[in-house]
């Protein structure tokens, strides 16, 4: 099963859509142990890339659209969320250079490549309560049903769960990383809006996927 | 949520305009852009570019000028701008002697300053670093990301400013900027929490009779909420924190930052000074200079923080030059 550039394009706007529709919820995870901007300032960044990609050649490829989409980010977001996420999307955007068509395996390579990315900027490891809890996981998980030939919408079901599960496994621990490591124990109870807000787009995919 | 505002969206933009045509004297607006610089660019000498969320108002735009920055990076309120922001003003600021940046330690800070340093670096200008972390609050353990930039960096810009515009090489600027952090402590506390305009609500609470220790500038919460105490008895832990952290001898020469996080008035920051100057006298320690005010704010939360910076012959020489900008002033 592939996917076209198109549906990399509506991939794309219905992440924007979706961070839009949960940006208060975002910036309220953020409030308890950040600094309450998290979702706003996505929604920024993903504002700007709906815009990008309208303005951008109706036949660009997929690494054009997600390369548009990584500056947008990088330009318009701030933060930490800005270069992580943005980090994220660019060296991901690198892996699927020339491809027409995509699969499971080119999204394994992409997390993976863009993780890669994430932890280099950011310097945290899994377990520290940030989006890598979320997205480590994630890309081993469908690594494995790509080797394995696991049909995508089962294997990113399978992801999405398995995303929403690590998630809510963030309240157990306390920040180490980021603005929220400075309330070190007080961090506990809550989940790390990076790591919902990575969980979500890991939702939507798969909804898409799932819809055909 | 009650403030003078339009649309949350415009406030940055629209301060940066008001800001620009208060004070043509002092500074300009990149077009388009959210930085400001000085407005009669100094070749030759070392550019300090320095900046991070708005809200801190007049940090960091409020000095740029003579003897201190050369460009003030403007982001969201509490959000750290963004690499191509940094990097423009990079640009417009940069000559043969290179550019110091002044970050302050916040994990998205840094990662947006060094991305801009990146860009730069590849374009082939000369750019060095220093990261202010001089808040005591945090323990500066494996387990944060270290300890927060606050207050403090007002007078890093200060005595680097005042070496940069001494004409010291970028590798001298930044070391003594560096000395400067080494040397200096700060320890803050809120009674209110602040409202950033595009959330519309508090983002802490504190009761009444509340107060919180040790909070950061952005409405961040504290290390720790307990029952509000007098002045005198606040002050007594902030800079019993700061001496814990940087012990003092009598004949050590100090300056001193009592700063306003924006809601108190400078009544109760005399106030503080007061005990503060006591404390430090009672043991011996000469103050060379204090400055109260507000510096490095927290949009209209009230509070405090006291800085003490330790002195030596060299930071004194640098401290004791000029400085002409909107919001600190030493001749």
């Amino acid at each position: 099963m592939s996917y076209s550039k198109e549906q990399v394009r509506g991939l794309l706007l219905k992440l924007a859509d979706m961070i839009d529709e949960n940006k208060q919820m975002l910036t309220d995870l953020d409030a308890a142990i950040g600094d309450g901007d998290h979702g706003h300032n996505m929604a920024r960044g993903f504002d700007a890339a709906r815009v990008k990609l309208a303005q951008g050649p109706a036949e660009q490829d997929a690494e054009a659209m997600l390369k548009a989409t990584a500056m947008a980010l990088i330009s318009n977001v701030g933060g930490a969320a800005g270069p992580l996420y943005g980090t994220l999307f660019l060296k991901g955007a690198a892996t699927v250079k020339g491809k027409e068509e995509l699969g499971l395996p080119d999204l394994a390579d992409f997390l993976k490549a863009g993780i890669e990315g994430v932890q280099l900027r950011g310097k945290a490891i899994l377990g520290e309560k940030t989006m890598l809890d979320v997205l480590i996981p994630v890309q081993a998980s469908i690594a494995a049903d790509a080797e394995s030939g696991e049909p995508a919408p089962q294997s990113l079901e399978k992801a999405a769960a398995l995303a929403r599960a690590c998630a809510e496994k963030t309240k157990e621990i306390a920040a180490t990383k980021g603005r929220a490591s400075y309330l070190g124990e007080r961090s506990i109870g809550h989940i790390d809006p990076g790591a919902m807000s990575s969980c979500l787009m890991i939702e939507t995919l798969a909804e898409l996927v799932k819809g055909g | 949520m009650k403030k003078l505002i339009n649309k949350p969206e415009n406030v940055v933009d629209e301060m940066l305009e008001g800001l620009g045509l208060a004070y043509p004297q002092y500074l300009r607006r990149l077009e388009n852009l959210e930085v400001m610089v000085r407005s009669n660019k100094k070749e030759g000498k070392v550019a300090l570019v320095s900046g991070g969320g708005s809200g801190h108002e007049p940090s960091h735009a409020g000095f740029v000028g003579c003897g201190m920055l050369d460009a003030a990076v403007c982001g969201p309120v509490f959000t750290s701008p963004t690499p191509d922001q940094v990097f423009e003003a990079i640009k417009a600021v940069q000559t043969d002697a290179g550019v110091l940046l002044v970050i302050k330690n916040y994990t998205g800070d840094v990662m947006n300053f060094e991305m801009a340093m990146e860009m730069a670096e590849a374009e082939g200008i000369k750019v060095a670093k220093v990261v202010v972390d001089d808040d005591v609050a945090v323990m500066n353990s494996t387990w944060t990301v270290g300890r927060r930039g606050i207050a403090g960096t007002v007078l890093v810009h200060k005595i680097a400013g005042a070496a940069a515009e001494a004409g010291k090489s970028l590798e001298e600027v930044q070391a003594i900027g560096e000395k400067v952090i080494k040397n200096i402590r700060t320890m803050g506390m809120a009674l209110t929490p602040c409202i950033v305009p595009a959330a519309g609500k508090p983002n802490f609470t504190l009761e009444e009779d509340e107060m919180e220790m040790g909070l950061g500038i952005h409405g961040e919460p504290g290390v720790r909420k307990e029952k509000i105490r007098t002045a005198d008895e606040v002050v007594e832990e902030l800079v019993g924190r700061v001496l814990e952290d940087q012990p003092l001898q009598a004949g050590d020469e100090v300056a001193v930052l009592v700063n306003g996080l924006g809601g108190t008035p400078l009544m109760e920051l005399f106030i503080m000074n007061r005990k503060v100057n006591a404390i430090l006298t009672a043991m011996g320690v000469k103050i060379h200079d204090t400055n109260v005010g507000n510096y490095m704010t927290s949009i209209e939360m009230a509070g405090a923080s006291v800085s003490i910076l330790k002195l030596d012959d060299e930071l004194k020489g640098y401290y004791g030059a000029k400085a002409d900008t909107v919001a600190y002033k030493h001749f």
